[in-house]
């Protein structure tokens, strides 16, 4: 079967039934999609298909046929998303293993809220679980991308 | 390199002032330097000055031989030796390194001592110095304790200086320009007329010289990296999506692999049927290893399929079935004869007790798991005369005298590569996922496998806190705290873990008592008596063992009494506390908080508590209100005194991150037991806190203890007691019990 990930087009050979997560992480080598507890319980494993923020290790792999895109797609060294900026300034990661999850999820968040209320944060984000506590600096950075988002 | 060298250059003495106060026996041996590693493996024209630096002629590389498991290690010890070597942490390489005995953490069996850790006379001094002798000599690099930062910060920075002075002093031979007219600056020695040497530049010529180790530390007027925000060398990297952790490892050719294991933690493996699981696709082989099967496959996920459809018939490990029955232990484990320490006994307890009106409560904790998010993982690849480990670990040196004994090889045809970790929260004490990965590994040379536990696995083969519970009786007059008396009962933390990773420290097990009787109250009548309960099943250590259970039962108890008493929580703390860096701790809480008392408002209730562990005095505030949906945790406010701050940004993560997992892990989580295995396997039956649980947060750091000490656990153990004391004045239901759960609904 084919898949679409970062624009990219692969053509994999596995099972219908293997989850997205691990054709990314053990097929196409793309690990920045973390295995947490494989129930949808932590985020870790969020990623984007067509532009809406999906558990991997919930979707089937015969399943992932829209665009699917990692936090790769979402920026890098040179262009870093708002988001990613707000991270960095916010010093938000301590082990860092879900921050790509939660970075994901919130930009979905923020693509379909430029200015979320704290409550509407908590709506969204409380699906990723951070094991360090990082969830002070993870809402405070979302309202500083939020404002960047808006500013441009 | 000549051998002559080699021998002179690894006499050298270092950094022997942080380690020795003139302990008795054999002053020579203990005295002199411990080898450099790094000399082992350097060519020529490369210098490696120090064990913790290693320069060639293009790149400079800092050995940060502490584990990151997310606590921002890596980065601190980093710019510990860039503070004095005069580099960018940023723009180096950072290597954990070998294991090796350079690195021994000098705290951790040390701090284990039974003594007031207060107390700084010369006997306890001395003994302190003897088991840092001990660490010293065994070469135990742990991680851990949150001691990576007292332990090292001088090490480190003396290391940097070391460093400096040497290319200085190569610098001044080359240029005829004295050393004292040198100047240091972002990798570089600066001449008077601006010209800029390279230290790259000068590793040939440094690696002639013998160290210059007549140093003098920069005082922390005059930091340049510490002291103010530091920006984590890995923030980006993680912000990016850029970190690789050690589950993330992809090797040539590499398999993967999982574990089955007894669900019965040591009940070894029984017979079993692998026939469906060998006809599945993917599936390479199922092999035999302590405690359970190893499943290689070409994919994590074909190998966790297969393992569910292997049967085997487990036989019963060697401890009670149930949590019922584990809490019977604990309760017929309240007799004298389990008395395994009383390290606090002041006044007469027994006299004032005689005859009053005692108030008497009982606690109970859970077993817990650390549940990192990261499942345990570890890639391994044996070759005939060779094995190589890549995982993150906090005891490097005992996987690495794994690797070796399984293999049959010498330490010395081991190498470890030692990864960063998505948590640990102390689970990384132990290495038997690096055993199961080796044993794995082995049965194919040649390829490299990396084995994933599910994290079905991770929960159910966690070494969890142990379940703990104490029985108090005090008594209170005039108003005041005269006599308070608690026993605390769990099984042996210190035996279990010591047992398997190091050696059982001799004398009273100071973990079963820790938060408890090191408390710097002056109560008038004050015991803390600590009962050993039989062993259960292998425990491990969790983030601020021992002091996580008995803070809660300590504080808990405290503010039970001085309710009886009628007095101010806060007000009557102060009165009794006997340290003044704890004191003012405690006023700066209240400062902080506004306090006026416990009542803040209809369906509201504010908590304090206080725990001094790890060397650092903290105090917490917690406000909530009731709400029709549950508890709502609103506001905590966090002090604490690790002295000179070396980075608030990290040390602030650590307060609350630390405070965070206090909290959510007395509200909801534990593990029960049934037919020998937790029931509790994933995160919706463990969740800890979510940010919608999240409140706001109000740290400060008072700068003020004379020693610097390391944040990554003191601030866990004062959160369970302090919402425990809030829910108390919103609701007046006095929880003693975790989780809080149980007895009450959280939003």
């Amino acid at each position: 079967m084919q898949l679409t990930v970062d624009g990219n087009r692969y053509e994999v050979d596995v099972e219908g039934e293997m989850p997205l997560l691990w054709v990314l992480r053990d097929e196409l080598g793309i690990t920045s999609p973390k295995y947490g507890c494989g129930i949808a319980q932590c985020g870790a494993c969020t990623v984007h298909i067509d532009g809406l923020a999906v558990r991997s290790c919930q979707v089937a792999a015969e399943d992932a046929t829209g665009d699917i895109t990692t936090i790769a797609t979402l920026g890098n060294d040179e262009r870093p998303h708002p988001l990613q900026a707000a991270w960095i300034a916010h010093q938000v990661a301590q082990c860092g293993y879900c921050q790509t999850g939660q970075i994901m999820q919130a930009a979905d968040l923020l693509a379909n809220n430029p200015n979320p209320s704290d409550a509407e944060i908590d709506a969204v984000m409380s699906g990723n679980l951070c094991r360090c506590g990082t969830y002070p600096r993870i809402r405070a950075a979302i309202h500083d991308a939020a404002e960047a988002l808006r500013q441009t | 390199m000549s051998k002559l060298r080699t021998i002179t250059r690894r006499t050298v003495l270092f950094g022997s002032a942080a380690i020795v106060g003139g302990v008795a026996f054999g002053a020579y041996f203990v005295r002199r330097s411990t080898p450099n590693p790094l000399l082992a493996d350097i060519s020529d024209g490369e210098a490696a000055i120090t064990p913790f630096i290693k320069i060639t002629d293009s790149e400079i590389t800092l050995i940060v031989p502490r584990a990151d498991v997310g606590q921002g290690i890596m980065s601190m010890q980093a710019h510990l030796i860039a503070e004095e070597l005069d580099v960018d942490p940023h723009n180096v390489i950072l290597d954990p390194g070998q294991p090796h005995q350079a690195y021994f953490n000098g705290r951790i069996a040390s701090n284990s001592l039974p003594f007031d850790p207060l107390d700084e006379s010369f006997v306890p001094e001395t003994i302190r110095d003897l088991m840092e002798v001990v660490a010293r000599l065994s070469g135990a690099q742990f991680t851990g304790g949150s001691s990576s930062v007292s332990d090292l910060q001088e090490r480190l920075r003396t290391a940097g200086a070391v460093a400096r002075e040497t290319l200085k002093l190569a610098a001044s031979q080359k240029t005829g320009v004295p050393v004292a007219d040198l100047n240091t600056e972002d990798g570089h020695i600066i001449l008077p007329n601006k010209t800029r040497m390279a230290y790259t530049n000068l590793a040939a010529e440094a690696a002639q010289l013998e160290p210059v180790t007549d140093v003098t530390l920069r005082d922390p007027s005059n930091w340049r990296l510490l002291g103010k925000p530091i920006v984590r060398t890995d923030t980006k990297a993680k912000s990016l999506g850029q970190q690789d952790y050690g589950i993330d490892l992809i090797l040539p050719n590499m398999l993967h692999a999982t574990v089955y294991a007894n669900p019965g933690r040591g009940g070894g493996l029984g017979t079993y049927n692998a026939t469906q699981a060998l006809a599945m696709r993917g599936v390479r082989s199922v092999v035999e290893i302590t405690d359970g099967l190893g499943v290689i496959a070409d994919n994590t996920w074909r190998a966790f399929q297969a393992a569910e459809a292997l049967e085997v018939d487990w036989p019963k490990p060697d401890y009670p079935a149930s949590s019922a029955e584990m809490w019977r232990v604990l309760e017929d484990a309240h007799v004298e004869e389990n008395i395994n320490s009383r390290l606090r006994d002041d006044g007469d307890v027994e006299n004032a007790l005689d005859g009053a009106d005692v108030v008497r409560a009982e606690y109970r904790v859970p077993f817990l798991a650390h549940a990192a998010l990261e499942p345990l993982s570890a890639t391994v690849l044996v070759e005939t005369d060779h094995v190589t480990v890549w995982t993150s670990t906090q005891i490097p040196h005992v996987i690495r005298d794994t690797a070796a004994k399984i293999t049959g090889l010498d330490k010395s045809q081991v190498t470890l590569h030692v990864l960063p970790g998505g948590g640990s929260f102390g689970r990384r004490l132990d290495h038997d996922y690096a055993l199961q990965a080796i044993e794995i590994a082995v049965t194919i040379p040649g390829t490299p496998v990396k084995t994933t536990w599910s994290r079905e696995e991770d929960m159910t083969h966690d070494f969890p806190r142990p379940i703990h519970m104490a029985r108090g009786r005090g008594k209170v007059s005039n108003g005041k705290v005269d006599a308070y008396d608690l026993d605390t009962i769990s099984p042996s933390l210190t035996k279990s873990w010591f047992g398997r990773t190091f050696i059982v420290p001799p004398g009273p097990d100071t973990l079963l008592v820790w938060g408890a009787y090191d408390q710097p109250y002056a109560i008038p009548n004050y015991r803390v008596t600590g009962y050993e309960a039989p062993r259960l099943l292998p425990i491990g250590s969790w983030r601020s063992p021992g002091a996580c259970s008995n803070a809660f039962f300590h504080e808990s108890f405290l503010s039970e009494l001085i309710f009886e008493a009628g007095a101010d929580p806060l007000e009557e703390r102060l009165r009794l506390m006997k340290d003044h860096t704890s004191k003012r701790v405690l006023e700066a809480v209240g400062e902080m908080s506004n306090w006026s008392g416990p009542d803040i408002g209809p369906k509201r209730g504010r908590g304090i508590a206080f725990c001094h562990s790890h060397h650092v005095p903290v105090a917490e505030v917690v406000d909530v209100t009731a709400t029709e949906n549950g508890i709502r945790i609103d506001e905590v406010w966090v002090a604490a005194d690790c002295g000179t701050v070396f980075d608030p940004v990290n040390a602030e993560s650590q307060l609350i991150g630390a405070t965070i997992w206090g909290l959510g892990h007395a509200m909801n989580c534990e593990l029960t037991y049934e037919n020998y295995a937790p029931v509790q396997t994933n995160y919706h039956a463990f969740e800890g806190m979510r940010l919608y649980q999240t409140p706001k947060f109000h740290t400060r750091l008072l700068g003020k203890a004379p020693h610097i000490q390391g944040l990554g656990e003191p601030s866990t153990s004062p959160a369970a007691p302090a919402l425990a004391d809030a829910i108390f004045a919103a609701t007046a239901n006095r929880l003693r019990e975790m989780p809080f759960d149980k007895y009450v609904d959280f939003l």
